[in-house]
């Protein structure tokens, strides 16, 4: 989102340059502007116009102008979703982020045997579609008759319900965790692999352990690939909802409407006909992660220099 | 706004009608509408089904297909398109975006008793007393009628009906000594027995479900949703027939005796086969489900009445099944007509029947093939006896909400609780109560809780 902006504002101020105005630069930017502006553009200035609207079963619609934000930001049920990815995120992320940087690493040592298996191994949950994996680790976790069942009549012990209400987010987090660490893992790969020979011969030179080049060469080279993760999996945290929304079924009681704000949001749109309400849970959802993801990217840049 | 509505429908519906030279049907529909003469619409009806014409079915039940395919042959200048627009709630959602959208709705569509209040009091279905379809009541058994008949209005002819009978597996009561319980005490004290004896063995199984819940309540007598003038909403979860069921079901939940697999998972399919859920108090459209879903416990399971509240008052309430319904979208309403009563009050009925559906048409249940028929997988047992009597001894005056359908949706965020943390369900009733006025009132209802 932050670099398609960037990319609108270096595209416009390039014909105020010629005193006649010339329309060249708008004719290569104009088949994009026209897609960005229909897919990206007009729903969300439509997400904001419903937001401003109150649509009732009875007495139908009428303009109410902000009370919507009004209600959202007081609604108990919003700021409870929010702080149940909020969690996820700081527990989650730095987990997922750190295995994958292990796997990157240990695969880009060259000292590992059969690295290419490896490599695909790990990557390859990212191609499972996530409502497969979803289902797929549902029954997995049943304690009935589920992989967890099994391990429990197998050794006789009494594993907790994966699915239960104390672990349903552990067991969602772990989900996710298995399905994005091939995809960190190659993007950060992706960054090592370009890391110059010299630098490593120069420090070969010089009498640098394995853990000295990984200090000082291999991770402020993967600095900027780290922000990009990190940014990746911050969105990705906000809206959390296949996973929850597919073990519903399998756990009512455990994921409620509101487990996270995309489930809230569309079951306030899809089951109860709030469209508005839903509109402006939305908005304000997609506002908070734009402002943390630019507030890491600001942080993580800054550090880089 | 309703006004409105149905002028601007009116007007699409002249514009079409000239365009696609159906003026004749259309003169004829808007002639009933407008003089609400009831004399004459047989024939208004089957005037329309001499006429070459399309109508739009949304179902899923399955015999609706071959339903139509029979109607198609006796009328063969109607075509009938049955679309398949998902069960239950997901079909609800694109029939509500429909109507929100005030165009692209069916011209019957199949709904469920429990969400007829909310498409009937949105003004969005035809009273079908603009059909004569009034006088069909005498064909259906008193609780289905009850069901479609809201507000004074016909909103839909019944098509299944779904009175509750105790389905149990009697080879785990006889291998445990349990006799079959005819009260709730004795079914909690059946329950304490088969899980002290097999702690693996449960009586039931129940994670919460609104359909039960609201179906256990109406068999106590509970009347906890009441509806007047279409939008004034009283609510009280705590009346006499809520508590009574609370209160029992709470030993159930809190002394862990009832299974917690969730209905129609693989778990429960396989809990049904192997014993771990000895019984199911739910509709007599469960016979088909036993037979298809769990063919391995073929001649363990039997039916008796649903367990009563007071000793030897027989009682009993409707657990799903609906009708089917014309939209006033449609722009062939007659023809629509037709089909309904082809479909639920005509020669379908047989159809439905056919393919496992529990019938709402009194001649249907009374007829001898249909009650001595013996059930192969119920040991030979003459199961419809059982649930034709059900059908008869259902408790009167229930009413759903006029927005069912969200409310059920949100059943698991507040009675689902105190299943999981195995508290007092009241609590949990009183917590939907709050939700339910809640989301009631922002929606424009005056919901009263008490």
């Amino acid at each position: 989102m932050t670099t398609l902006s960037l990319s609108a504002k270096t595209g416009a101020p390039a014909p105020r340059r010629q005193r006649k105005r010339d329309w060249s630069g708008w004719k290569f930017v104009g088949p994009f502007m026209v897609v960005f502006a229909l897919v990206l553009i007009a729903p969300v200035i439509y997400s904001i116009y419903l937001s401003l609207f109150k649509d009732q079963l009875i007495g139908g619609n009428s303009f109410v102008g902000l009370a919507n934000y009004g209600q959202a930001l007081s609604d108990p049920k919003f700021w409870e979703s929010i702080g149940r990815v909020s969690l996820f995120l700081v527990v989650q992320v730095p987990i997922m982020l750190a295995l994958a940087l292990f796997a990157a690493l240990a695969i880009d040592s060259a000292r590992l045997h059969l690295s290419s298996f490896y490599r695909i191994a790990i990557f390859l949950p990212y191609a499972v579609p996530a409502v497969v994996a979803a289902l797929m680790w549902g029954f997995m976790y049943g304690t009935r008759f589920g992989l967890v069942g099994n391990v429990n009549d197998f050794f006789g012990i009494d594993i907790p319900s994966p699915l239960s209400n104390s672990w349903i987010l552990a067991s969602i987090g772990n989900i996710v965790t298995w399905e994005f660490v091939g995809y960190n893992m190659l993007l950060f790969y992706a960054a090592l692999r370009v890391i110059p020979a010299d630098l490593y011969e120069a420090a070969d030179l010089d009498g640098a352990g394995t853990f000295r080049v990984i200090r000082s060469i291999k991770l402020p080279a993967l600095r900027p690939a780290i922000v990009i993760g990190t940014i990746f999996s911050i969105i990705g945290s906000f809206q959390l909802f296949n996973e929850p929304n597919i073990l519903q079924s399998l756990a009512p009681n455990s994921i409620s409407t509101y487990f996270t704000p995309n489930m809230y949001a569309y079951n306030l749109s899809f089951a109860g006909q709030q469209y508005n309400y839903s509109a402006t849970i939305a908005i304000i959802v997609g506002l908070l992660t734009a402002a943390i993801a630019y507030a890491v990217q600001i942080s993580g840049s800054r550090k880089e220099v | 706004m309703t006004t409105e509505h149905t002028r601007r429908l009116r007007r699409i519906g002249a514009v079409v009608a000239t365009g696609m030279a159906l003026s004749l049907t259309l003169a004829a529909c808007s002639a009933t509408g407008d003089t609400g003469a009831e004399t004459g619409t047989a024939s208004d009806i089957e005037a329309a089904l001499q006429e070459e014409s399309t109508i739009t079915v949304w179902a899923w039940a399955p015999a609706v297909e071959d339903i139509a395919a029979a109607f198609e042959e006796k009328y063969p200048k109607v075509t009938v398109d049955v679309v398949n627009a998902g069960t239950g709630n997901d079909q609800y959602i694109k029939l509500q975006n429909a109507i929100k959208a005030g165009s692209g709705a069916p011209d019957v569509a199949q709904i469920e008793y429990y969400a007829l209040p909310q498409f009937a009091l949105s003004d969005s279905l035809v009273d079908l007393n603009d059909f004569g379809f009034g006088d069909l009541e005498e064909k259906y058994t008193a609780s289905t009628w009850g069901s479609v008949n809201l507000d004074g209005g016909v909103y839909a002819l019944p098509q299944d009906s779904g009175p509750m009978a105790l389905f149990y597996n009697q080879a785990v009561f006889d291998q445990f000594g349990i006799a079959v319980p005819t009260t709730w005490d004795e079914y909690v004290t059946a329950a304490q027995q088969l899980h002290a004896a097999d702690p693996t063995k449960y009586i039931t199984n129940d994670t919460g479900d609104a359909g039960f819940t609201t179906s256990m309540i109406w068999q106590a007598g509970g009347q906890p949703f009441v509806t007047e003038n279409s939008t004034d909403v009283t609510v009280n979860l705590q009346d006499e027939g809520s508590k009574k069921f609370a209160d029992t079901w709470n030993q159930l939940i809190e002394g862990d005796l009832v299974a917690p697999i969730s209905s129609w998972s693989d778990e429960w399919y396989k809990g049904l086969g192997d014993g771990t859920i000895a019984s199911l108090t739910i509709g007599a459209w469960m016979p088909g489900n036993l037979e298809s879903g769990v063919p391995e416990a073929s001649g363990d399971w039997r039916v008796a009445p649903m367990p009563t509240w007071e000793p030897g008052v027989a009682a009993s309430s409707e657990n799903g099944g609906g009708g089917d319904a014309i939209l006033k979208q449609s722009k062939n309403k007659l023809a629509a007509a037709g089909f309904l009563e082809f479909m639920n009050a005509g020669e379908g009925t047989q159809i439905s029947m056919d393919a496992g559906g529990f019938p709402s048409t009194t001649a249907d249940l009374e007829s001898d093939d249909f009650l001595n028929a013996e059930s192969e997988y119920f040991g030979g047992q003459q199961i419809n006896q059982v649930l034709v009597q059900s059908a008869k001894d259902v408790v009167p005056g229930w009413s759903y909400l006029p927005f069912q359908v969200y409310s059920n949706s949100i059943f698991g965020d507040t009675v689902g609780q105190s299943y999981a943390n195995k508290t007092d369900l009241n609590e949990g009733l009183i917590a939907w109560q709050d939700a339910i006025a809640e989301y009631g009132n922002g929606q424009g209802f005056t919901v009263t809780s008490e």
